[in-house]
């Protein structure tokens, strides 16, 4: 066996059955022991869509993400989804070619620095030197980015290593001595965290993305039943507690709902689930749940206290943590379960009558299509069970707060680092982990011309995805800014040129179409969706529509901006 | 406000850059830093100075202890430790001084480990502040050049080392899981 087809051995005991990738010079060999291997290998179009794929796959199943990209200008264009990963605790497993051990620092063609680059942007990294320590690296790699707070590994493997000629010893151990994972969680903490949540009057579940990558959506939902107390899930949190449960108040944070940033404001007890107490969540820090004590659980100990200094911090595995939260929950409930009864209800009610009192803004017009009821008839068609990708900006935010999720890994957006170009990529990686599911990929005008040229990947897999634009023909957020914190001086946010939806979807071979009637729009997307391959449908909308509630940066969550101004007559 | 940190990291390729990496991404100055092999050579022991805002002492360690190649970084700042540092200094002294300097130097301990008509090459170990004294008194001689170690720092607490466990690879585990089933 050559290390290009042990590599592949060790895939496949790390149970990969997909991964996407674009070849290049010292990738021949691997490419090579690709063309008669059971694993499938994704083509892509450019190698950041590599990596953003491999993170729609990721988020969609949980398992490890798998990307590939030559040396050089290949690894360089992993660098995005890297850090994309990093930032919301993806498991990816990238691996980058690299010219041969002889030629490393020699400025060979093609040769780039991948094992430096990439050391600030991945959980850990390798540079692979003897077809010796391949298998145990690829499988620490598997491990080091699955276990603790998931991330991206890359591992760096250069051409020789993929051509010398050995063994595959089977790797049966992972030894890691300086690598922690704390999953169990303090039982005296937990204990007193038991305590505090029966003693608080007005307690508030705040649950991340954490809580989605323990799988920990069930014990969330046990927890929030049996307190009954409402609950917020955070951007990286969408689909954790079921959007239509009742004690469910939406997302909190600068595009948050008035009732989860009141909610964050007025509790007694704030309960932090996987979390990172986000800028965008938190706004003015000292302002954050000023009236609360706060529990917080973390895998990663050095989330706690980074920015809010917890009264019960608790380091392990949501999913582990709350499996016992709720048994001591459980225990103590005789006896301490009655005794705020009443305050709770009456912070219940509160917590409703806020969110009944503002509602997100779901209007409609008779003359164009307003983004929001672009988004509701979406969240209509899905009802909570498709799987819905965005890129980052205003559809990113209306489709977090009006489309619902009822399960966890439904909702796949760039969170932390915001990146345009993700959506369109991330809904190949999901539709290739389900292909049962019905996939829309939402997004800009501005962030679609990013990823045009998956176009290509999703044709010749025949994948069924859902292309939504939301066409305004602006960088709709950044234009927002600029109205509303630059005196509306619009400076190169008009995308002036947009193909034809019809033509572009059709020189990839499949259908597409542009609306621009509020009176279309529901036909449109019945069309799309019973199309059974994939569908451009490009939505012109109202051009100056801001999302609102906002928080305006460096403000208290609850000093929101609900509307627009209203204009005074003069 | 300097801090010194202790980090027992592996002898690794890379282990260093991954260690100095969190503080330059903070835009943290390191003042000094050493790093050598311990007893286990895939061990090595690293001692960082560098100004760190108080505030953000615990989670730049924090984020340390997170590093992969990292076994345990310690806050030597307020902990009971002794942190020397070696001077290597020459001094140029006229003829009429070099009594007086070799006399200074023995104040300080310090080792002549060159003479010659110009002046001394001098050694000198401690605690950095008493290295900064030693030189202002050498300064006083005649033109001096330094070259400082930077600080070496070990723990006067006796805290044991905590080594994670082996742990299975995901097909190791799986056959383990079919052999408890096939054998009870």
């Amino acid at each position: 066996m050559n290390g290009a087809q042990i590599l592949l051995e060790c895939l496949v005991r790390e149970e990969v059955d997909c991964f996407f990738g674009y070849p290049g010079g010292v990738t021949l060999p691997l490419y090579d022991a690709l063309y008669d291997h059971p694993i499938k290998h994704v083509l892509v179009r450019h190698e950041e869509n590599a990596c953003f794929a491999a993170e729609g796959y990721a988020r969609a199943t949980g398992k490890v993400g798998v990307c590939c990209a030559t040396s050089g200008p290949g690894a360089t264009n992993l660098v995005t989804g890297l850090v994309d990963s990093m930032m919301d605790s993806i498991p990816i497993v990238a691996i980058t070619g690299q010219v041969s051990t002889k030629l490393i620092g020699s400025d060979a063609f093609q040769e780039a620095d991948t094992f430096g680059i990439t050391r600030a942007c991945t959980k850990h990294n390798y540079l692979v030197k003897t077809l010796a320590e391949l298998p145990k690296i690829v499988h620490e790699a598997f491990y080091i980015a699955s276990s603790g707070r998931p991330g991206p590994v890359l591992i760096d493997i250069p051409k020789d290593v993929f051509q010398a000629t050995g063994h595959y010893t089977p790797v049966d151990t992972i030894h890691l001595p300086g690598y922690k994972v704390f999953t169990e969680g303090h039982a005296g903490q937990i204990r007193r965290a038991a305590q505090m949540i029966w003693e608080a009057e007005r307690p508030f579940v705040y649950a991340g993305g954490g809580v989605i990558a323990s799988g920990a959506d069930g014990e969330l939902r046990e927890l929030v039943e049996m307190v009954d107390m409402p609950a917020v899930c955070t951007l990286m949190g969408l689909g954790a507690l079921p959007s239509n449960h009742p004690n469910f108040v939406s997302m909190p944070g600068m595009h948050g709902s008035y009732a989860a940033n009141m909610g964050i404001s007025n509790c007694d007890l704030l309960i932090a689930l996987g979390v990172r107490f986000d800028d965008r969540v938190t706004g003015r820090l000292a302002a954050f749940a000023p009236n609360a004590r706060v529990i917080h659980v973390d895998i990663d100990p050095a989330e706690i206290a980074k920015n809010r200094i917890p009264d019960i911090p608790i380091v392990g595995d949501v999913k582990r943590v709350l499996q016992k939260l709720n048994r001591n929950l459980g225990e103590m409930k005789g006896e301490h379960g009655s005794r705020n009864t009443a305050p709770r209800a009456a912070w219940r009610q509160q917590v409703r009558d806020w969110a009944k009192e503002h509602p997100y803004d779901k209007s409609r017009s008779e003359t164009e299509i307003k983004p929001q009821h672009l988004i509701s008839e979406i969240d209509r068609l899905s009802a909570g069970e498709a799987i819905v990708t965005t890129d980052v900006g205003q559809h990113q935010m209306w489709t977090a707060q009006l489309v619902r999720f009822n399960h966890p890994r439904l909702w796949i957006n760039s969170g932390g680092l915001g990146a345009m170009g993700f959506g369109l990529p991330a809904a190949i990686g999901a539709q290739f982990a389900r292909p049962d599911k019905l996939v829309f990929a939402i997004v800009g005008d501005g962030g679609f011309q990013m990823s045009i040229p998956e176009l290509g990947t999703i044709a010749s897999n025949g994948l069924p995805i859902k292309i939504i634009v939301m066409n305004n023909g602006h960088l709709g957020m950044v234009r927002q800014w600029q109205e509303l914190f630059y005196n509306n001086r619009l400076s190169s946010v008009r995308l002036d040129c947009f193909p034809d939806a019809e033509k572009l979807a059709g020189a990839y071979g499949f259908k597409g179409r542009t609306i621009e009637k509020p009176s279309e729009l529901a036909d449109a997307l019945d069309i799309a969706i019973k199309e059974p391959g994939p569908y451009l449908l490009n939505v012109k909308v109202t051009q100056f529509e801001n999302v609102y509630p906002m928080v305006p940066s460096g403000g208290a969550i609850n000093e929101m901006v609900l509307g627009p101004p209203v204009p005074v007559a003069v | 406000m300097l801090q010194i940190i202790s980090v027992h990291l592996e002898n690794k390729p890379g282990a260093l850059l991954r260690v100095t990496g969190l503080l330059s991404a903070r835009g943290y100055n390191i003042e000094s830093l050493t790093v050598a092999r311990t007893l286990d050579p895939e061990l090595s022991r690293m001692t960082i100075v560098c100004d760190i805002e108080d505030r953000l002492r615990a989670q730049v360690i924090k984020q340390m202890n997170k590093l992969v190649n990292v076994l345990q970084a310690t806050d030597l700042t307020d902990a009971p430790a002794v942190n020397r540092e070696l001077l290597l200094l020459r001094v140029r002294s006229p003829q009429e001084s070099r009594t007086a300097v070799l006399k200074e130097a023995e104040i300080f301990g310090a080792r002549v480990v060159d003479s010659s008509v110009d002046g001394f090459a001098l050694e000198v170990t401690g605690d950095p502040e008493k290295l900064d004294e030693f030189i202002g008194v050498m300064r006083s001689y005649g033109e001096i050049e330094v070259s400082r170690s930077g600080v070496v720092g070990v723990s006067l607490e006796g805290k044991k080392l905590k080594l994670q466990p082996p742990v299975l690879t995901r097909a190791a585990a799986k056959l383990e899981e079919v052999d408890g089933v096939l054998n009870g």
